[in-house]
């Protein structure tokens, strides 16, 4: 529909049509374009996605090897195990959060775009977390049958990884964005958001360890609820700064 | 009108030439506040009525850990005026002051497992207050790694500083959530016994301390920052007029 019309109702012209008569996408539909582009990515690369999810088995192997296969003490290390093992996969996939985008230059294209850089993040972390965060959620279960963790404690590893693992990319991408321009970021990028990651795992480690124990877990869940409303509204914030920061120097 | 100085400092070389004065009365202060404070407080202090002499460490531990936040503090808040102001002697405040800090965190640590050897009769303790001081060691090395990665000076500025204050406003939830996670793991078997209101006679010598902590801070980074000025204007003309003055 053509807005210079004469016969349109100028009752109308309100922002939206403003917005489209100047050809600029909305806020959504950017963010739409964004995530989808990032999916299909994602999607055609199935082979880095299965990455995260391999190294999260494989460790997780390891701790029966170097501790003791013993039922009891796996149960006791389990909830805290995963956790920390889902924490260090997400840590090894977010170096190429920004990075394929930054190398080909549709990065620049990005912060050039008249979208708000704030939701381009968001949405880049949404497919990060899709890709990452959510199948180490769903494969947690399985690894807790190996680690022989207590009946009681599956649903609250499902419920706190779901929050913590999207805290986890939403904070990682801060990290992400500052990295980005520096030829070996990975390892220099683990340093600098470890710290910043212990709230989220004692958090969620102890509501799987309280429910083990026959306690109570909605405060710990409530509180990583709240650590995840926080960073969407904040993480994307400073890691928008923080690439152009990287991007212009 | 009032605002007059705060304009003034976008010019290094001004804050370089004012604060010259400054650090024979700075070293000064600092070197008799810390020699009084350590004399008192090592030499005439009473020893504690359960600890004997080896709570004396206070007066170092104390002071340290003070510094080890205050400097994460100044380091963020000067991070954040370079970011916002685009001021560049905010940036080597910020980048002098990450070094600063990570070494007294580093002697808060240390003093307090030396500390706690004949105390608690172990080193090393996973008590909240020495395990969210070991992670504010950790942003402050995180903070330095990456001041140190980039090769542009100014693009190492400005993405540490977005680190710094990233790290402020996850201080206080940090230790937050490690004391919740302490008290929640173990009961309190072990508390600072010192919590109880302190005489006076160890109170002011601690204080002294204290002080002469914050100045000899001010001290060292005013020092660093002023090297780091000559450093980064060192193509000026002035610095070089200095440079050439001084050697002639």
């Amino acid at each position: 529909m053509n807005v210079y019309e004469p016969s349109q109702n100028r009752n109308n012209q309100d922002s939206t049509i403003q917005a489209q008569s100047l050809n600029t996408p909305g806020v959504w539909s950017g963010f739409w374009a964004t995530f989808k582009r990032d999916g299909l990515i994602a999607v055609r690369h199935r082979g880095e996605m299965a990455n995260p999810i391999m190294f999260f088995l494989m460790v997780i192997t390891m701790v029966p090897l170097g501790i003791s296969p013993e039922k009891a003490v796996l149960a006791m290390l389990a909830p805290g195990m995963i956790w920390v093992v889902a924490l260090l996969a997400t840590l090894l996939s977010l170096d190429g959060l920004f990075r394929s985008d930054f190398e080909d230059g549709s990065l620049e294209q990005l912060l050039m775009s008249p979208q708000p850089l704030y939701f381009q993040v968001l949405a880049k972390v949404s497919v990060h977390w899709l890709v990452t965060g959510l199948p180490l959620t769903i494969m947690a279960p399985l690894l807790g049958v190996m680690l022989s963790l207590p009946s009681a404690g599956f649903a609250p590893l499902l419920a706190s990884l779901l929050l913590g693992t999207a805290c986890l990319s939403l904070i990682g991408s801060i990290g992400a964005a500052l990295t980005v321009a520096l030829r070996k970021g990975g390892l220099l990028l683990s340093l600098i958001i470890m710290p910043l990651y212990t709230p989220v795992l004692i958090f969620g480690a102890s509501a799987v360890n309280s429910a083990v124990e026959g306690f109570p877990i909605g405060g710990q869940l409530a509180v990583l609820g709240a650590f995840l409303a926080v960073s969407i509204i904040l993480a994307p914030l400073a890691a928008a700064g923080a690439l152009r920061i990287s991007v212009n120097g | 009108m009032g605002w007059q100085w705060f304009h003034r400092l976008g010019s290094p070389r001004w804050f370089y030439e004012k604060t010259n004065a400054w650090i024979p009365w700075l070293a000064l202060l600092s070197v008799a506040l810390l020699l009084i404070g350590a004399i008192w407080g090592l030499g005439f202090a009473p020893a504690d009525s359960k600890q004997g002499n080896s709570y004396r460490i206070i007066y170092i531990h104390v002071p340290a850990s003070f510094l080890a936040l205050a400097g994460y503090y100044i380091m963020a808040i000067s991070g954040a005026v370079g970011l916002i102001w685009k001021m560049k002697l905010a940036d080597m405040v910020m980048k002098s002051a990450a070094p600063i800090g990570a070494v007294l965190t580093f002697i808060a640590l240390v003093t307090g497992a030396i500390w706690g050897k004949p105390t608690w009769g172990t080193w090393w303790i996973w008590d909240a207050r020495i395990t969210s001081m070991l992670l504010l060691f950790f942003l402050y090395l995180g903070v330095i790694a990456l001041q140190e990665a980039f090769q542009h000076q100014a693009t190492a500025n400005k993405a540490s500083a977005i680190l710094a204050l990233v790290g402020t406003v996850n201080i206080p939830i940090i230790y937050k959530s490690v004391d919740w996670w302490y008290t929640l793991h173990q009961p309190a078997t072990l508390k600072f016994t010192g919590e109880s209101p302190i005489d006076s006679s160890m109170l002011y010598p601690l204080l002294t301390m204290i002080i002469g902590f914050y100045v000899f801070f001010a001290l060292v980074l005013l020092m660093r920052t002023r090297t780091e000025i000559l450093q980064c204007e060192r193509k000026t003309r002035w610095v070089k007029a200095l440079a050439g003055g001084q050697a002639s």
